[in-house]
């Protein structure tokens, strides 16, 4: 394989890792929060999307969709049940809550289907583009890094440009001040779940379109890169997560190809710390003023 | 019957009674004050005022209906604006998206263009500013953003915490113009200050508080020559 494959798949693992980032991002700017059980919605939007097509006949396109809701209205109910009640309380309960949800969501996996994994059959359809006898860019890699861009570019403009978007900023920077313009924090809230939900959904079916297995683990470790990458990026910033997960993608897969495939994961995270040491707060992140 | 009025009010941080029963009111049009030192309760009671600090105790009215229960994102689109203590503008946004914030709960769009060249007006270097970026703005200017963007919900009454905080002389005195000339356009002001001199200068009544009580009240001008005030107040 040559160079250019690998920075091309590198690229649209990358995107999805940006996809899970965002969600991991958003909520923790609005809600201060590191939501551990986000990478667990991947896993469940996965296992959505295989049941619909396997159990129940679903097209395709009836899946995704499916899966996008059931992802989008669990992150609602979790930061509802679990979450809105330690709003006050300090941040290593809601920590330990959040790791408790993850570890909810991964049993009731295992319960339901098993701990074997399953093979997942790829959502996408479109042929793979032989470039030349080197260069073959799968359906999968295409359609994942089409969909991911114009995901963050409507996200992008969601946030900057409409009304919704800016109280988001504005809850996210100042919860008072933001309830004295009259904006609602708890909906604010919610609908930030919602959409970090539903993205976590999406990256969760494209991951196991290119990588077409399917358990109750499938969700962690993605989760954890996402993680990295946001932090890598700037938590809290979304151009951040965006830069910081395709980074990653791309230093994992180029590490796996040219290093070792078992040092790839300890040299994206020798990167993180590197980065952290010349920039303690990302590479986009901003200076974190604490507000009395 | 007044357009504010305060009822006995209790509010506690934990077990601390910092308001220790307040009752006072804010008529149509008026300008009012609240004077006091650092830590005597000032912030707490626009804090609760807005919702942002529920009372244990007691009643808040606006033009006779209950606010103690309306959680605080309701509390602008009844007419009342808040100026926080510290301006607390959106530092990453730009002024424009600062000053539409403001008009966040209404839907009329002639009424927000409108009422935003009335803010203009008012704060020319606003205008000139309106698309930098909140945070880069002096302290003075960001006092005025956090003005406008109050004056953007058209309030019946607006809240004003320590406007003068951390400014020079020169521009409190253009503060302090701008707030009496707000109040000349119909806006109702409750105003509250460590400055006194200032604040009695512009207010018609006042009222003193120490350590979560109203110790003092009665008419700006006359409270502004009370020996104790002066010497409390307004260094000798
Ligand atoms: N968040 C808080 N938690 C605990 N005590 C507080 C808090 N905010 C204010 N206080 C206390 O309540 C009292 C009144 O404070 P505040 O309303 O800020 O006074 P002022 O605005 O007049 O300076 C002070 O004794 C202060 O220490
Ligand atoms: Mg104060």
């Amino acid at each position: 394989m040559s160079f250019l494959n690998y920075l091309i798949s590198g690229l649209s693992l990358g995107s999805i890792y940006a996809l899970i980032a965002l969600g991991y991002t958003m909520v923790y700017g609005i809600a201060k929060m590191l939501n551990f059980a986000h990478g667990d919605i991947i896993m469940v939007g996965g296992f959505t999307v295989f049941t619909a097509i396997s159990s129940f006949q679903f097209s395709p396109a009836i899946s995704i969709i499916t899966g996008i809701i059931v992802c989008t209205v669990l992150g609602v109910v979790i930061e509802k049940v679990a979450y809105k009640p330690l709003r006050n309380a300090s941040s290593l309960s809601v920590l330990i809550t959040a790791i408790g949800v993850s570890y909810l969501l991964q049993n009731l996996a295992l319960l339901i289907f098993g701990s074997s994994s399953q093979n997942f059959s790829s959502v996408v359809t479109m042929k793979p583009w032989q470039i030349n006898k080197q260069l073959v860019i799968s359906g999968e890699t295409i359609v994942t890094i089409i969909v991911t861009t114009a995901i963050m570019i409507a996200l992008t403009l969601f946030v900057n440009k409409s009304k919704p978007g800016k109280a988001m900023l504005a809850v996210s920077e100042d919860k008072g001040a933001a309830q004295l313009m009259g904006i609602n924090v708890n909906k604010t809230i919610s609908v930030t779940f919602a959409i970090g939900s539903a993205l976590a959904a999406v990256a969760g079916i494209l991951l196991c379109s290119l990588y077409p297995q399917i358990n109750a683990y499938t969700g962690q470790m993605p989760g954890i890169k996402a993680f990295i990458a946001a932090v890598l990026g700037g938590i809290g910033s979304i151009p951040g997560a965006m830069i910081g997960g395709i980074l990653l993608g791309i230093i994992e897969n180029l590490s796996k190809a040219y290093i070792s495939t078992q040092l790839a994961d300890a040299i994206s995270f020798a990167v993180l710390i590197i980065v952290l040491i010349i920039k303690p707060t990302g590479i986009l992140g901003k200076k974190i003023t604490e507000k009395v | 019957m007044a357009l504010l009025s305060i009822n006995d009010i209790h509010v506690y941080y934990g077990v601390i009674e910092a308001i220790k029963g307040i009752s006072f009111e804010v008529n149509q049009g008026e300008i009012v004050t609240l004077i006091g030192a650092n830590g005597a309760g000032k912030t707490t009671i626009l804090h609760t005022i807005t919702g942002l600090i529920p009372p244990k105790s007691g009643l808040i009215e606006l033009e006779g209906v209950d606010l103690t229960k309306t959680p605080a994102h309701k509390i602008v689109s009844m007419g009342i604006a808040h100026v926080p203590e510290g301006r607390r503008v959106f530092q990453q946004l730009s002024v424009y998206d600062n000053l539409l914030l403001g008009a966040y709960t209404r839907r009329d769009k002639a009424g927000i263009n409108n009422t935003l060249s009335k803010v203009y007006e008012s704060f020319p270097r606003l205008k000139e500013r309106r698309n930098q970026v909140a945070g880069t703005l002096s302290g003075g200017e960001q006092q005025m953003l956090a003005m406008g963007r109050a004056l953007m919900s058209a309030p019946k009454i607006m809240l004003l915490d320590e406007p003068s905080m951390g400014l020079s002389p020169l521009l409190v005195a253009e503060i302090f113009d701008i707030i009496k000339k707000v109040n000349e356009s119909g806006v109702t002001v409750l105003l509250v200050e460590q400055n006194a001199k200032m604040a009695l200068e512009i207010a018609s009544r006042a009222y003193v508080l120490e350590t979560g009580r109203i110790v003092m009240s009665g008419d700006a001008k006359e409270l502004s020559t009370n020996d104790q005030v002066k010497k409390a107040y307004l260094g000798g």
